[in-house]
This record gives structure tokens, C-alpha cells and sequence, in this order.
């Protein structure tokens, strides 16, 4: 779902990155103002996860691979504006470090994966989880639900940036310049693979990891970040 | 706290699982993610704009290689996967650390 260089043309990358400036504003005055000194080690260890879970490409034999991201986890426990700007350096880090993803698309890329799947997710989870504690069943079972939710949402952004390419960029011969893929084609491929596989790895990481924070007590230490 | 960070350590030495599955599994990059030769063989050119704009970032790890194993044995390149996402971590661990230091003043 990290969008590389080239596969989005000007217009699209160069609108995301206006778009992305008063999301990653807000998240930080968000945090500037709502956390404490004692919640960094929390954010740190949130990212750290987030960059390790997506290591594990989870191949489809003879396809394709994909990876969860943790996103709806982090905004689960830290909630969603602290979850985009811990997710987002991330994905900066991926892109100017380990070529992962592209650097002219990295807001696209922090829109969808670092706000689309976190506060998709968040609000899936408020809502099916209602106003049973963060510890109950009833919110494991939300946390799932929402965490294939949110990766599928941003799956399907991602699908929507690459699949307009076409109708809005080619070269004078008529060839696309950029993802040569129109949207009949995107929503279809990443959609399936999202769908059939990579949100339930997504899923099944989330409940894990939120069933040990729980089960080991350490729930608490987060309960009010 | 000291048992999370266990975990992540752990999840790190196991990362190359990320590498080694799909070389099994004959499993190619991620959709929409190929470099502009697999995506020559996909639909037979390089469209014009991504040529020019796939060539601009060298990043220091590609792909979480470390450049002299690039090339290497699985067991190199997990070798390297290992290093590099030690790497990542730490910086991403660092710049989270020091914004929080910058925007969190209270207490």
C-alpha cells in the first residue's frame, strides 16, 4: 500500500501534501496539548511496533505480497490524532531511509495509511464497541471488526490515487505517465487482496496485541493516553 | 514496558520471516509497488512521468538491504533485513523522542 515514486503524477502527490499540512498540524497541537511527559515512551513504543509489524510481507503463493500496519491499534490505544502523527514518521522514515514508498508520495501515502486507517477504525471501533470497557470482549471483537475495516479503507484510497492516474495524466501518444492502471483495474486488485487476506492478518494483530495488553495488565498504563 | 520492548526485539529477529515467505511462496512485490523493469514485463513499457520520477529517491537501505548484501544469500539479505529494521526502529524511536521533547512541556 506504500505508493513508490512515479506512479502518481503532480497534481495528485503535490495536492496530498496540502491536504496532509493541517492533519499533521493538528495531531501535533493535539499532542502538544492533550499529552504528557509520560505518554513519549508509549508513542515510541507504538512506532516502533507499527515499523516492525509492516516488515512481515505476507505472500499470496505466486502473487503478490501485502502487510498489516498496526494503524488502528495505535489509535485504539492512543487515540487517532496521536495515532496519524506517530504513523506518519513512520512512513516519512520508510520513504527517505528504506526507499519504502515513494518520497513525492508521501502524503498520499500518510493519508491513507496514517489518517484513513486510523480514524476509519477509531470510529468503527467507538461505535461497535459502545460503552463496554477497553478490556471487555465485546471490545476485542470491535477492535478486529474496525482494524479490517480501517486497512481496507485506506486499501481502497490507495486504489483511488492510482487508478486516476490515467484519466488525468498522459503523454501526447496517449500512454499514461504515471500508474498505467485505471480504476477498474486498482479498486479490483487491491480490494480482493485486502479483503481476502491482508485485513484479517490486520485484524487477527490487533485482537492478539490488545487481548496481551490486557491479559498481562499493561492495559493500564494506557487506558489514558 | 521492559517486556514490550522484549517483544518488538523479538519481532525484529523474526522480521526476515518477511522476506524468506514470500521467496518460498514465489511471491513478487506488492500490488501497484513495482519498480519500472517488472512493470516493463507487466504491460510492456515505462510509462514517461514514472521513468523520470521512480529514478529521483536513493534511499541508503533499499528495501531494507544493506547495499553489500543487496545482492547476497537469503541468509545475508535476512542478515541485513535484521540490521536495517534494528536501524529503523531506533530511528523512528529517536524522532519520536525528541518531538515529544519539543511539544510536550508539562510535568
Amino acid at each position: 500500500m506504500h505508493i513508490p515514486d512515479g506512479y502518481l503524477g503532480p497534481q495528485t502527490y503535490g495536492s496530498m501534501f496540502v491536504v496532509m499540512m493541517p492533519f499533521w498540524i493538528r495531531a501535533y497541537n493535539y499532542i502538544k496539548k492533550t499529552l504528557k511527559n509520560r505518554h513519549i515512551p508509549l508513542l515510541a513504543l507504538g512506532a516502533a511496533f507499527s515499523f516492525v509489524i509492516m516488515m512481515f510481507n505476507i505472500p499470496i503463493p505466486g502473487g503478490t505480497t501485502g502487510h498489516a500496519v498496526g494503524g488502528v491499534l495505535l489509535a485504539i490505544l492512543l487515540g487517532p490524532w496521536t495515532a496519524s502523527l506517530i504513523i506518519s514518521i513512520v512512513l516519512i522514515i520508510q520513504a527517505l531511509v528504506f526507499g519504502d514508498g515513494g518520497i513525492t508520495a508521501i502524503a498520499a501515502n500518510c493519508f491513507n495509511i496514517a489518517v484513513v486507517m486510523p480514524f476509519t477504525g477509531y470510529y468503527f471501533y467507538k461505535i461497535i464497541k459502545g460503552n463496554y470497557p477497553l478490556s471487555s470482549k465485546r471490545s476485542l471483537i470491535s477492535a478486529g471488526i474496525s482494524a479490517y475495516l480501517g486497512l481496507n479503507m485506506a486499501a481502497f484510497f490507495t486504489a483511488i490515487m492510482l487508478g486516476i492516474q490515467p484519466y488525468i495524466s498522459r503523454s501526447q501518444n496517449g500512454t499514461p505517465l504515471y500508474c498505467p492502471y485505471p480504476l477498474t483495474v486498482t479498486i479490483p486488485a487491491m480490494m480482493l487482496e485486502h479483503l481476502l487476506l491482508f485485513g484479517w492478518i490486520e485484524a487477527i494483530i490487533t485482537v492478539l496485541a490488545l487481548y496481551y495488553l490486557i491479559k498481562t495488565n499493561m492495559i493500564k498504563e494506557w487506558e489514558n493516553a | 514496558m521492559r517486556k514490550l520492548w522484549s517483544i518488538i526485539l523479538f519481532l525484529l529477529i523474526l522480521s526476515p520471516l518477511g522476506i524468506i515467505l514470500p521467496y518460498i511462496f514465489n511471491s513478487k512485490d506488492a500490488w501497484g509497488e513495482w519498480g519500472p523493469e517488472d512493470l516493463k514485463e507487466l504491460i510492456g513499457y515505462i510509462p514517461e512521468g514514472l521513468e523520470k520520477l521512480s529514478s529521483l529517491s536513493k534511499p541508503i537501505f533499499p528495501d531494507y538491504n544493506l547495499k553489500i548484501w543487496e545482492d547476497g544469500s537469503l541468509l545475508q539479505q535476512s542478515l541485513g533485513y535484521i540490521i536495517t529494521g534494528l536501524i529503523g526502529v531506533g530511528i523512528v524511536v529517536l524522532i519520536v523522542y525528541l518531538l515529544g521533547k519539543v511539544a510536550i512541556k508539562n510535568e
